[in-house]
């Protein structure tokens, strides 16, 4: 017998390095966690795992007729379906993340109740089935390619790892914050969807960034903004990447993640109680 | 040796907000804000300096014990004792406010059979789930798995979802996962309230194999005397947050069931807001009678009335209060319903409703009878409350010669000892001396 391990309980103090290193040996929870709910998502539907394409295909379809069609919105001289589906993968993967996140807690307070773990691992599992879903929606993305005859730019797939980790940051650290918040005001499970709508609009998804002209700084705020662009001179070519505008967006969410790991341990405590 | 519990002054405190609503809505402090800035900026000033109003709760308070390996403790107490508390602070589900607990060794819990139990998901997929929540690594399970399927009695329905299954063999399935984890302390909660009899005895003996043979450490909070006395040598009394009693289980239950919060023969709710129910009933009290007065001992040969007084605050609902009588040893002696026709199947109107059972006489047997009191709905079945541990009344046989003791004096065992009509032939054998 392994007498060695000892556990002691004390009043929690607000954050450890001890407690990531805790979500490391916790790594198989985590991985069932996301396990369960890709599993339980599609359980049950006629197309199943489908419906991680169906989704943003159809948005791409509806946008390229309104926006691309009848409204000639600008795209950088790029086909407008491949113009528009790259944004919204990365907006996707943002959004869903985002209120996946948000909610975390709340749809798991039947285990939150009952046994302890980490708490960081729901929130963390909930972007990773996330990330699935981008996975295998990316695949309409090389398919409007071939149909386009359109040549990506293959050095450029590198970035992606880093665009997907700006996104993870942003997603996790505005999620944390959220989902502490939504344990104790429920407001946030209505105010969220209308929130991610609108900030849909001031995120260069449906049309390119340069179209707000001097003033798209308003644009540069909001850290999506170079994370789609990026993704767009990368993959699609045209404009060079904007190197400032990315570091600027990675410090960002990377303060913003710190912040929201901050938040939720220091609010973690009263989960139990009060979820 | 160091004990492998030691629980050091640990304390929980809460703090009451006086609110009615489950939860707080963040444009209800908007508003408030907004409507008085001054009273939240003095609040809040209040607040920094430690001075607000605000009440509290010790939900725990200065609790200080030890384990040593391989004992089971059980821990028990009325309602709002502080045992669930002090169970999840022992998991860490919810940090202690003062005090330290130090533990040797791997810790699990079982609060509740099949934690994160999926609907969706197969059995099959349900056992690695559960498994891992509960702390089980992946390659354990697959390890155990063969063993848990046939501990769960469940083999043939293994790749169906759960949604699928009866409830007994939901608990089945979720207690045998439980049962194949191998912890050095384990900390329990009432768990077994669920599943049948027969289940139930299984899976007492299983935690009873678990102490003894692989020497492992219980922590066990339960209503049931009955498996508190088999399990556990030793017990923890919690009123009010405070350890009260401590010792040879056996003391501890008697201490428990003489003590003044323990139950008594008549409890009431003052205020009917925090009674035991819901919107559409509440309870007010419960009380038991004989003779027409609240009585501690009842005369085994009267009829005892267990009296429960209760608020209709909905119109509209069939109600049927009902009782479940349990004894010393948490033996059930047997449940009743409400089966005056007049109120069976009528939707109750508003107002406050006094209902009596009543026990016939010569039909208890002596002793300390604790009884549940509850109030339910059919069709679809609903649990309005149920308060366990509501009243409790000692029966006692005053040895007079016409009860069904007859004239004899010793102990005689049984729930109930009913005077019965007996009857006796006799016909000469024709048998000369």
């Amino acid at each position: 017998m392994n007498g060695t391990k000892t556990t002691i309980i004390k009043p929690k103090k607000t954050f450890s390095w001890n407690d990531l290193k805790e979500i490391w040996q916790y790594k198989e929870l985590l991985y069932f966690f996301t396990w369960r709910d890709l599993k339980v998502r599609y359980k049950q539907t006629v197309i199943g795992i489908l419906w991680a394409i169906f989704q943003p295909f159809m948005t791409m379809v509806v946008f390229s007729i309104f926006f691309g069609k009848f409204a000639q919105m600008p795209s950088d001289g790029i086909p407008y379906p491949i113009f528009v589906y790259t944004g919204l993968l990365l907006w996707q993967f943002f959004s869903s993340a985002l209120s996946e996140t948000s909610n975390c807690l709340i749809s798991n307070q039947a285990i939150i109740t009952k046994v302890y773990f980490p708490r960081l691992i729901l929130p963390i599992s909930s972007v990773a089935t996330k990330l699935v879903d981008f996975a295998i929606a990316s695949v309409i993305l090389v398919g409007l390619m071939a149909y386009y005859n359109y040549l990506p730019n293959l050095a450029g797939l590198l970035i992606i790892p880093l665009l997907l980790l700006i996104t993870f940051m942003a997603s996790v650290g505005l999620g944390l914050f959220l989902a502490s918040i939504n344990v104790k005001y429920r407001d946030v499970r209505y105010a969220l969807p209308f929130f991610i709508q609108m900030l849909l609009f001031v995120t260069p998804v449906i049309y390119p960034a340069s179209i707000a002209g001097k003033y798209s700084w308003i644009l540069a705020m909001n850290p999506m903004t170079g994370v789609i662009k990026a993704a767009r001179s990368a993959i699609l070519g045209g404009a060079p990447i904007n190197w400032e505008l990315l570091a600027i967006s990675g410090v960002t969410c990377f303060v913003l993640l710190v912040f929201g790991i901050i938040y939720f341990k220091k609010t973690e405590r009263y989960f139990a109680d009060i979820v | 040796m160091n004990p492998i519990i030691e629980v050091k002054n640990i304390s929980k405190k809460y703090n009451i907000t006086h609110q009615q609503g489950g939860y707080v809505a963040l444009r209800d402090v908007l508003t408030n804000i907004a409507k008085s800035p001054f009273a939240f900026l003095k609040h809040k000033a209040k607040q920094a300096v430690g001075k607000a109003g605000k009440e509290e709760f010790w939900a725990l308070k200065d609790i200080n014990f030890t384990v040593e390996k391989g004992e089971a403790v059980g821990i028990i107490g009325a309602n709002g004792a502080g045992k669930s508390t002090l169970l999840k602070i022992l998991t860490g589900i919810t940090p202690p406010t003062t005090g330290e607990i130090r533990m040797q060794g791997s810790v699990a819990s079982l609060l509740e059979v099949g934690t994160g139990f999926h609907p969706e998901l197969t059995g099959r997929e349900n056992i690695f789930l559960n498994g891992a929540i509960l702390g089980m690594a992946k390659k354990e399970i697959n390890d155990k798995f063969n063993d848990i399927v046939k501990f769960s009695g469940v083999e043939k329905f293994i790749d169906t979802p759960v949604k699928r299954y009866s409830s007994g063999m939901y608990v089945r399935l979720a207690f045998s996962v439980a049962a194949h984890m191998e912890p050095d302390i384990l900390l329990v909660d009432e768990v077994l309230a669920v599943g049948d009899a027969e289940f139930q005895k299984k899976c007492l003996g299983k935690m009873d194999e678990v102490t003894k043979q692989a020497g492992r450490t219980i922590l066990f909070v339960s209503h049931n005397m009955g498996a508190i006395q088999k399990l556990c040598k030793k017990c923890i009394l919690l009123d009010k947050g405070k350890i009260i009693s401590a010792g040879q289980t056996q003391n501890v239950i008697n201490d428990y069931l003489h003590s003044e919060t323990g139950p008594t023969a008549a409890k009431e709710w003052p205020s009917i807001t925090k009674a035991p129910g819901n919107d559409i009933v509440r309870l007010c009290a419960v009380r038991v009678k004989q003779e027409g007065r609240i009585i501690d001992a009842a005369n085994i040969r009267l009829p005892v009335g267990i009296e429960m007084e209760y608020e209709v605050l909905k119109p509209g609902h069939v109600l049927i209060p009902n009782y479940h009588f349990y004894n010393e040893e948490g033996v059930y002696a047997f449940v009743v319903g409400d089966c005056d026709p007049l109120w069976q199947k009528k939707p109750r109107q508003k107002g406050r409703y006094t209902s009596t059972a009543w026990i016939p006489g010569n039909l208890l047997s002596e002793g300390i009878l604790i009884v549940g009191a509850a109030i339910s709905t059919m069709n679809p079945v609903i649990v309005h409350f149920y308060e366990r541990d509501a009243v409790a009344f000692n029966v006692i046989d005053s040895f007079d010669g016409d009860s069904a003791r007859g004239d004899y004096a010793g102990s005689i065992p049984g729930v109930v000892r009913p005077l019965l009509h007996w009857t006796t032939q006799f016909s000469d054998s024709g048998i000369k001396v």
